[in-house]
């Protein structure tokens, strides 16, 4: 086999790999390389994130704006400090609210943003005033369990007095 | 007589236990040397290139073939498993990642073992039976700098490739199964795949796993062929050796890698 021969199809051999592992880095493992000069960041705190994780996406009205690009917990107040990086073509108004919010039944969880109605917009670095914790299911559930069983215990307490009062 | 008999079983267990380690300990003498004597195969890197044809491009065809057919089994069946949970949804997920964290390095690595490493034992056992190596002695040739050096790294070289090129054409698999065969929704099947697949954590750590199975198929394949008996029966079970001692060491280096990085 001639030598040249073999050099042109290990280049392509090589150039194969090297095209596999940028189709892996690009497109299966979505690392879009990121123009950080013009996103900013926002602080959010929530008490409780419940299953938030780095890197999911923050949204208004469906649309991706961000990803959360910190989490971390602030030992004075004890509550959980988001960071938020928004991409800079998006602006919100110091009044936006911002909540932890679930795609799906079981699905991943996401920061939803609300547009407020001030004309003010926010500042890099600025801190949410209005947030809302994520949903827990089990403090859900236990809140139903309690409410149902303060109404049995109601309606047992009116029954005994019902039977009291009657003669 | 009676204790004699008795002692037999005893006595291969520990023939065996000790023909075991001192292979264990020739095979890693071995390795330094190679790395030792690859200052050749390093700056006359024509001789690698050749052995990377032979291992790597030669092999193009089977990785392309079968990488291709493990995702569109992987589609099929996840298909059909997750659709029982109404999550069908996240096929693309799930074909990305068993392929890059398991089924891509691992097996790219049998494949490779069973065609070019088998290959590699045959070649030098025969080169040692017909006395090759010898002669190249006699020349003042280094038979492990001319002949092993450069197998050695042109099987550590095309192994991440290879790995790398099963993934895609495994990913390509389940996208023609999952999306154009089953009919799931294109940009789903991607997305799915974006957020769930970590550059660092599943791409780099699968190209890792497959380097690391590269250096071991390669040394067990050139060991193998090296310490051939010279005779045609040797060469054939040399070889044999080969596959079967890989598939063992490549299992269980996957368990050990896995439980590391994962």
């Amino acid at each position: 086999m001639k030598r040249s021969i073999i050099d042109l199809w290990v280049g392509i051999f090589v150039a194969i790999g090297l095209a596999s592992v940028t189709f892996l880095a690009l497109k299966v493992a979505n690392l879009t390389p990121q123009s950080n000069n013009n996103s900013y960041t926002l602080i959010a705190e929530f008490d409780n994130i419940g299953g938030l994780k780095v890197k999911a996406p923050v949204k208004s009205s469906g649309v991706v704006v961000g990803r959360v690009s910190n989490i971390e917990l602030d030992t004075q107040r004890y509550v959980a400090r988001a960071t938020l990086t928004l991409d800079g073509q998006y602006h919100f108004s110091r009044d936006t609210s911002a909540e932890i919010l679930t795609a799906g039944l079981l699905g991943e969880q996401y920061v939803g943003l609300v547009q407020g109605g001030e004309e003010e917009n926010l500042k890099p670095g600025d801190r949410l005033q209005l947030t809302s914790s994520a949903l827990v299911l089990e403090q859900l559930i236990g809140k139903f369990m309690t409410s149902f069983a303060e109404g049995n215990n109601k309606a047992a307490a009116a029954d005994a007095a019902a039977a009291e009062t009657a003669p | 007589m009676m204790l004699d008999n008795l002692l037999a079983p005893l006595r291969k267990l520990g023939h065996s236990t000790i023909n075991a380690v001192w292979k264990l300990g020739v095979m890693s003498r071995f390795l330094l040397a190679i790395i030792a004597h690859s200052g050749q195969s390093l700056l006359r890197f024509q001789l690698t290139i050749r052995e990377v044809y032979f291992a790597g491009v030669l092999s193009l065809i089977i990785i392309v073939v079968s990488g291709l057919f493990v995702g569109m089994v992987l589609g099929l069946q996840g298909y059909n498993t997750l659709s029982r949970f109404g999550s069908a949804d996240a096929l693309g997920a799930l074909v990305a990642l068993s392929l890059l964290r398991e089924l891509g390095p691992v097996l790219a690595a049998l494949l490779f073992a069973s065609r070019s490493g088998s290959a590699m034992t045959a070649e030098i056992g025969l080169m040692k039976a017909t006395e090759q190596l010898e002669a190249m002695s006699v020349m003042a040739v280094d038979p492990i700098a001319r002949v092993v050096a450069p197998r050695f790294w042109a099987g550590v070289i095309s192994m991440p490739i290879l790995a790398a090129l099963f993934n895609v054409m495994g990913i390509f698999g389940g996208y023609l199964v999952g999306v154009v065969m089953i009919g799931l929704d294109e940009g789903t099947f991607w997305s799915q795949m974006q957020n769930n697949v970590d550059l660092h954590f599943d791409v780099i750590n699968g190209l890792i796993k497959s380097l690391f199975f590269g250096i071991a198929v390669t040394l067990i394949a050139v060991f193998e062929g090296f310490d051939a008996t010279p005779t045609a029966a040797g060469v054939s079970s040399a070889t044999t050796r080969t596959v079967v001692t890989s598939a063992l060491v490549i299992l269980a280096l996957d368990f050990v890698l896995t439980a590391f990085m994962f």
